[in-house]
């Protein structure tokens, strides 16, 4: 497998699951958080949420950073989602439905 | 899973090429079958625009080859970029007389160059840049 399609696939992978959705989509909208500030704001609980995180950035989707008064602020890294979206560009051209309607539009 | 940079098509067409040329280069015959409505100024270089009114979508066209009635070709956005992303996929249409019809063959190619597994820093750095710019702002606001 190339070094592209394991990121990809970590960002499918990461995308399966309803709660990761949910906190890359708060950091993708909300900027660098603390496991804290997205406990507050998300219906998941703090527990699960470092458990996440540390898998996020396992997989390179979200990098810590060091916050105010030291506490560990996690950020979303985009170039996987990238790498993903190349994938997803491909997939969502379509030209099968277009060139249907051409030919039975020029038999008409 | 593999990556595609390529999409490739061949259908073969009951009309002769120079009815199959007016159905892909015109804004009447684009609009048939492509979107619903289309403008196109036919010349490399020039603009064209397809639309589907009903699901609120345009394209815009950059059109780069028009060999009559052998080859169309234009550049246009990839799905999940910007419009004004200068990344953007190049399309060829070419037409091929067979019997009394025509074989259309349409190549899209380019979406290799979404491929920044290799380049994380420059959209790394663009994110943080957000960051700094409006760090810069509220230094500027609160000068």
């Amino acid at each position: 497998m190339s070094e592209d399609e394991l990121v990809a696939e970590r960002v499918f992978a990461a995308l399966a699951d309803p709660s990761r959705r949910a906190l890359l989509a708060e950091l993708a909208t909300g900027g660098p958080a603390t496991a804290t500030d997205l406990a507050a704001r998300l219906p998941i609980s703090r527990q699960a949420i470092t458990k996440h995180l540390t898998r996020l950035a396992d997989a390179g989707l979200v990098a810590a950073e060091a916050g105010e008064r030291r506490r560990i602020r996690y950020r979303l890294r985009s170039a996987p989602m990238r790498t993903a979206q190349r994938f997803l560009a491909a997939l969502a051209r379509d030209w099968d439905g277009p060139l249907d309607r051409l030919a039975r539009h020029l038999e008409e | 899973m593999g990556f595609p940079d390529r999409i490739e098509r061949s259908v073969r067409l009951a009309r002769r090429p120079d009815v199959v040329w007016e159905a892909v280069t015109t804004a009447d015959g684009l609009a048939s079958w492509f979107g619903d409505r289309a403008e196109i100024d036919l010349r490399p270089g020039g603009a064209g625009r397809l639309m589907w009114t009903d699901e609120g979508l345009a394209a815009e066209l950059r059109v780069e080859r028009v060999e009559p009635p052998h080859v169309f070709a234009f550049t246009w956005p990839m799905h999940g970029v910007p419009a004004d992303d200068p990344r953007r996929s190049y399309v060829e249409f070419t037409l091929t007389a067979d019997g009394d019809g025509t074989l259309l063959t349409v190549v899209e190619t380019g979406f290799a160059q979404l491929d920044d597994a290799h380049h994380p820093t420059a959209y790394d750095g663009h994110t943080e840049g957000w960051g700094r710019e409006l760090g810069e702002l509220v230094e500027h606001l609160s000068a």
